[in-house]
């Protein structure tokens, strides 16, 4: 079973899941460091967010695969929420 | 009668899907399921639109109680529900290639790491309450409890659904029907990861 495991493991998925991993742990830093830009580093944690709710969708999801009107409306979803998200953010000013 | 689970691109024989040759192009599940999903990611959507809203009308009350949010505890959640969708993709690419103990033991995995996330859930809670900060102490308490709430009971129904895999892929078939609802509880599964990685940067990030 080790090696069926390796073999399923052994593809462009645990990338992505590195990748996600990854933003994660990078997202916490600029989360909890004392940047000299407060408002740009969330403006930065807000598009990272959404690159890996794009990839979820894409790749864990299978989206890429889908036929387009349900790629299209998950693609959507993610332009406009962030979108919609960063504007109310910004436009608010920073705590 | 069953049929054979639909294979993305494997061989028979339980030869592992590769990634290179591309599906024809699929609904991932069924379609009631995605009508599901969309609209639990619209009410979602809402939901951090009305978040964003109070904060916006007080910006510095925000700031200072999430001050009193321990970071780390949502940052560890973030990891493992990352991790166990990673299980779930493997699990479903097990069904298709037939390794249906490979499947059941992936599945097993994504389990223990939602029990994992509902045990740091209740520790975070237990913390907060602990030092005074619950659900009426504040907007961003009472929000921050009732969006982590109603992802919890998410992250509770999800996991029903995986108990519901573990026993659908360990058949030694499936018909087209049982590996539409494999497909699209696994769907079901990444909405709930999706969504709480919104709700960390919301919640715990956001200066």
């Amino acid at each position: 079973m080790t090696g069926q495991l390796v073999a399923l493991l052994r593809n462009r998925i645990s990338l992505i899941w590195f990748v996600l991993i990854a933003a994660t742990l990078i997202s916490w830093w600029i989360g909890t460091g004392d940047a000299a830009n407060p408002q740009l580093g969330t403006a930065a944690v807000f598009v990272v967010v959404f690159i890996k709710v794009r990839l979820i969708g894409l790749y864990f999801m299978e989206l890429r695969d889908a036929p387009l009107p349900l790629r299209l409306l998950f693609e959507g979803y993610c332009l406009i929420v962030c979108t919609t998200l960063l504007v109310m953010y910004l436009t608010a000013g920073v705590g | 009668m069953s049929t054979t689970v639909p294979r993305s691109s494997g061989t028979p024989g339980g030869s592992v899907p590769q990634d290179r040759h591309r599906r024809a192009r699929h609904v991932p599940g069924e379609v009631g399921a995605w009508v599901f999903i969309l609209g639990d990611l619209a009410a979602f959507a809402l939901l951090f639109g009305v978040w964003m809203y109070y904060r916006g009308m007080e910006p510095r009350l925000f700031a200072d109680s999430q001050a009193e949010v321990h970071r780390s505890f949502g940052a560890i959640n973030t990891l493992l529900l990352l991790t166990s969708s990673l299980c779930v993709v493997t699990a479903v690419r097990a069904v298709r290639a037939q390794m249906h103990r490979l499947a059941q033991a992936a599945i097993g995995l994504a389990l223990v790491c939602a029990v994992g996330f509902l045990l740091d859930k209740v520790l975070e809670w237990t913390d907060l309450v602990a030092n005074g900060h619950g659900p009426t102490t504040n907007n961003y308490f009472l929000y921050f409890f009732v969006l982590t709430g109603l992802h919890a009971f998410h992250v509770l129904i999800g996991m029903g659904i995986l108990i519901a895999l573990v026993r659908l892929s360990g058949k030694p078939s499936l018909s087209e029907g049982q590996f539409s609802f494999v497909e699209g509880g696994a769907c079901f599964w990444h909405m709930v990861d999706l969504i709480w990685v919104v709700l960390f940067a919301l919640l715990y990030l956001m200066h």
